[in-house]
């Protein structure tokens, strides 16, 4: 290996650096700029839980009667509770 | 029950199928009844990679249209026991896979099966969202590379919010990050962008990281997935990341640049 080859492999090796340094910094701001992972708020499951226990302590559903869904619209999310409520007689007993 | 797991990347050609292939091969391997099946509807693929072209008859669309059941379209693999394969349709109507139909057909599985494996096609449209949207776990595969990042960080939005368990508010799919094609030598040159980069700016934990490897070509070539050659780094890599699915601990391996002897830097190695 040649003296001048020397120097153009350092160089080579310069450049090198920065392009995976430079693939990262450019990926960590696209990446919170677009937000890709919104990620639904951790306490939706357990609210979920404790909406169902609250229904149950005025009148008996099974668990299929129950529908929870996120929907996401733009910028903000709702959520969906439907209950299907047991028939009149039903509900007396 | 069984686990329903999707491997997806968002990225076209990065190493699902490849990954699919080794994963449930491996899974089977340890002793779990696994099933993996090819959501990839018009470019079936992971039936060549498993060495099982010859053998199908009926696929996925069949069963979902009721041509077939699935007994008759499931393969059962020669070599490993407890492994079979679901092939897809050549149909070029993308939309053959419908939701119902899918349910349907990993219900029936789920009742035989301990995995389930869904090779995911690229892209973000039907196919790629039915094959995530029953995961209860996904393999996100992702090369270390600026595009691949970017797509991964998109699937992984999506499954937050678009799988089954998004919309029905159960506990989020959970993430393992897969990195494959990681050339060691060329990230300690700067060239490639690390694993702990790629970790740091994903924030999924690591499953395992497979190095690019010769060994992958000539798997396929033979139709005997990577896994199966014994004494191949990517083979070796995808045996630990079973064993760390499964809970076992396992260090990685394959991640730093083998020195260059001198006398493969003379005369070129
Ligand atoms: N670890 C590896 N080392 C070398 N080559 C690899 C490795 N993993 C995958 N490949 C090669 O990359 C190519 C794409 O792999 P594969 O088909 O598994 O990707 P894919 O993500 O399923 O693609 P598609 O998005 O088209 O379904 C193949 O040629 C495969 O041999
Ligand atoms: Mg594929």
């Amino acid at each position: 290996m040649g003296f001048l080859d020397y120097f153009r492999n350092a160089r080579r090796k310069q450049k090198a650096t920065g392009s995976a340094q430079q693939a990262k910094e450019r990926l960590q701001i696209i990446v919170a700029r677009e937000g890709g992972r919104r990620q639904t708020p951790d306490f939706i499951p357990s609210m979920k839980r404790e909406l169902l226990e609250v229904v149950r302590k005025y009148v008996t559903v099974e668990q299929d009667q129950v529908n929870v869904k996120v929907e996401r619209e733009g910028d903000y999310e709702v959520l969906e509770l439907n209950i299907t409520l047991p028939d009149e007689e039903e509900r007396a007993t | 029950m069984a686990k329903i797991i999707v491997v997806t990347s968002g990225k076209g050609g990065v190493g699902k199928t490849t990954t699919t292939a080794s994963f449930a091969v491996g899974l089977a391997q340890r002793g779990h009844k696994t099933v993996a099946v090819d959501f990839d509807v018009g470019l079936r693929n992971l039936d060549l990679i498993m060495g099982c072209e010859r053998r199908v008859v009926y696929d996925f669309v069949n069963v979902i249209n009721g041509e077939a059941n699935l007994n008759q379209a499931l393969i059962k693999d020669k070599r490993v026991e407890n492994l079979y394969v679901l092939p897809a349709s050549q149909t070029r109507d993308k939309e053959a896979l419908t939701k119902e139909g899918v349910a349907k057909t990993l219900e029936e599985l789920s009742k035989s099966f301990d995995f389930i494996v869904c090779d995911s096609p690229a892209g973000i449209e039907h196919g790629a969202l039915m094959a995530m949207y029953y995961a209860d776990e996904a393999l996100i595969v992702t090369n270390p590379e600026v595009s691949s990042v970017r797509d991964s960080d998109r699937i992984l939005g999506i499954l937050a919010s678009k799988s089954r368990r998004a919309e029905e508010v159960e506990e989020p799919v959970r993430e393992h990050l897969v990195i494959t094609r990681y050339a060691p030598e060329r990230v300690s040159e700067g060239e490639m962008l690390g694993m702990d980069d790629i970790i740091e700016i994903l924030g999924v934990p690591l499953l395992g990281v497979i190095p690019e490897s010769q060994a992958v070509l000539n798997s396929s070539n033979a139709g005997t997935p990577v896994i199966l050659t014994e004494g191949s780094d990517a083979g070796q890599a995808y045996t630990d990341l079973v064993a760390r699915f499964l809970g076992d601990e396992r260090a990685h391996r394959f991640l730093t640049a083998e020195k260059k002897g001198f006398m493969r830097r003379w005369f070129g190695g």
